[in-house]
């Protein structure tokens, strides 16, 4: 329990620092209301607006109201349209939600038994020819893909529609796009892993009391094999929004990351700054689920902690 | 040995070398010697000043379709720059910056790394802490955030690229410095009164060295890829400058009509991944024979 809670403590002070981090990497930007109001507005109108956001406070005022605002959910009012930026951004979380699932999904029923299968027949030609394809996927940046699939299928063959979120068709190419890169990550993570346990002791025991291939993998090899998957999947999860923000822009497709560039090239303080702390939540979130579910999986790893606490 | 042999035996040992490394591997080479080429000369061997505009000549296709002319092998631009100029001008950038962010990130992080080696609890856990946050925030949520309210000047750009990946560093410096310390060899030395900066500099760092490498070859495609992302957005570098990333942000506007001024430097990031990454691999497999199981 003792390893459990250091473990949400050291979660805790992350989202502190990135907080505290967001806040003034925004603050020290400059003036807002040069930014956002017209360049020929009078002072006294700009004096107005600073007391309105309170820009007119001193810095750890700003900071420590900021800091109460958080704690009870409010993440301010975008200064582009009036909206509260918390309901803004959550209007957008299903559909990136959907985007990233469906992306990581597909990675992980491409990539793990592609992964087991290279493994199973090492430095076969199967093996070689999943590891020089995941190579491939691996190295192609995915506004490419997203672009050469357009080419592909929109323009070239019209099957598919290049934007939009309407149907389901629209999802595929987006998600394949963002699915293929994870894809061919985890088929190397799932190869390398298996390799390292195919070859312990226990997997020759396994085969000298009879059991079968199936039995082996599925229930000697697999699970121990996932303990580095798992750990690499929680690694994963911020390179997969990364991924969505550049997916959504090439297929405008109307999630977070379309939301955050949005909010970007207007300067909507709030929004970038409600986007970014959600995200680290998410991230800190996924990460100390993450390190439960490796203690849960792997015994090893609560025992040694606990055992170096005292 | 005798002598001739020694002598044969070295003339002969590029070409052994070559024979015994897998024909990608050496293909990969290659092409990243051609692009480290391209790093340092696209001044001086670019056809046309890369921002050179003739609006006579717009849109001309590459050399095998129809309509393409020996004056511009790649094609031209909407605004009939040379394509051929544009490609080797936004591959230097790219390449620079790549070079430069992760050359940054990897001092930057192998120092962070050693210093929480040394330095025990309290550095310790503060550079884990910085390792935990940079880990928790993607990086280039934040460098979007940072570019459009910093604004972008270059010396920010090359800043966030520095602070792109300088968390595996440290993180594998750490763990690698800890073992190492208490070898024999780094023992023996400290036994000898020499001190702790001489240890580490002349004595661990070359033995740790091999890991190092190792990532900053894995580091150096997604440098480049977060570099071209970046200027894919257009946050990154901004005309009248240009990368691979800017002119593929640029290009997805014209997808319809000329299809190639996206394909071109799309493929060319594409093919610079690629190469890095196969030599990455192999460079591991070279060094690391334990992660080959």
């Amino acid at each position: 329990m003792r390893w459990a809670a250091i473990k949400i403590a050291r979660a805790g002070i992350t989202m502190w620092l990135v907080v505290t981090f967001v806040f003034f990497v925004l603050r020290i930007s400059g003036d807002p209301t040069y930014m956002l109001l017209p360049d020929d507005i009078d002072e006294a109108t700009r004096d107005f607006y600073r007391r309105l956001w309170g820009l007119d406070k001193p810095l750890m005022t700003q900071y420590w109201s900021y800091l109460k605002a958080l704690s009870q959910g409010d993440f301010g009012i975008s200064f582009r349209n009036n909206l509260d930026a918390f309901d803004l951004v959550m209007e957008r979380v299903p559909k990136t939600l959907l985007l990233t699932t469906t992306a990581l999904a597909i990675s992980l029923a491409i990539g793990i038994p592609l992964g087991i299968l290279a493994a199973l027949y090492r430095d076969s030609w199967l093996d070689r020819g999943v590891m020089a394809v995941a190579v491939f996927g691996f190295s192609m940046p995915n506004f490419f893909l997203g672009i050469l699939l357009i080419l592909f299928f929109s323009l070239n063959l019209r099957i598919l529609p290049s934007s939009g979120s309407g149907t389901w068709a629209h999802l595929i190419m987006p998600a394949a796009t963002l699915g293929i890169s994870f894809a061919a990550q985890f088929a190397r993570y799932t190869r390398s892993s298996m390799i390292d346990v195919l070859s312990k002791p226990y997997m020759r025991t396994a085969r000298s009391k009879g059991a079968g291939l199936a039995r082996r993998v599925n229930l000697h090899a697999l699970p121990n094999a996932s303990v580095p998957i798992v750990t690499i999947l929680g690694f994963k999860i911020g390179e997969l929004i990364g991924g969505a923000v550049i997916t959504e822009t090439v297929f405008a497709w109307p999630g977070i990351g379309r939301l955050l560039t949005n909010a970007v090239d207007t300067r909507d303080l709030a929004v970038v700054q409600c986007i970014m702390i959600l995200l680290a939540l998410t991230m800190v979130t996924a990460n100390a689920i993450t390190d439960l579910i490796y203690g849960w999986i792997d015994p090893r790893v609560r025992v040694g902690a606990g055992a170096s606490q005292k | 040995m005798s002598a001739t042999g020694l002598i044969t035996g070295r003339r002969w040992a590029p070409v052994r070398v070559m024979a015994q490394t897998p024909i990608g591997v050496v293909l990969a080479a290659g092409f990243m010697v051609v692009m480290f080429f391209v790093m340092i000369f696209a001044k001086v061997i670019q056809p046309y000043e890369f921002d050179y505009i003739d609006l006579l000549a717009r849109m001309a296709p590459p050399i095998p379709l129809e309509g393409s002319t020996w004056a511009h092998p790649v094609g031209t631009d909407t605004l009939g720059r040379d394509l051929m100029s544009r490609l080797l001008v936004g591959t230097q950038t790219s390449m620079l910056l790549a070079l430069l962010g992760t050359c940054l990130g990897a001092v930057l992080g192998v120092a962070l790394g050693f210093l929480a080696a040394h330095k025990g609890r309290l550095w310790d856990e503060v550079i884990m802490g910085l390792v935990d946050f940079q880990a928790a925030m993607p990086w280039f949520i934040v460098a979007l955030a940072i570019l459009a309210f910093l604004g972008n000047s270059m010396l920010i750009f090359i800043a966030i690229m520095a602070l792109y990946g300088w968390e595996t560093y440290a993180r594998i410096t750490r763990g690698l410095v800890l073992s190492a310390r208490e070898q024999g060899y780094a023992l023996a030395v400290r036994g000898l009164g020499a001190r702790a900066r001489w240890v580490y500099l002349r004595h661990i760092l070359p033995n740790i060295a091999g890991p190092l490498l190792v990532q900053l070859t894995v580091n150096f495609p997604s440098t480049i890829l977060f570099e071209t992302s970046l200027s894919f957005l257009g946050l990154g570098i901004r005309p009248p400058m240009t990368s691979l990333g800017q002119m593929l942000g640029e290009g997805r506007d014209y997808l319809i009509n000329a299809w190639w001024l996206a394909v071109v430097p799309g493929l060319t990031i594409f093919l610079i991944t690629l190469c890095m990454s196969i030599l990455g691999d192999w460079l591991r497999s070279k060094l690391d024979p334990s992660l080959e199981a």
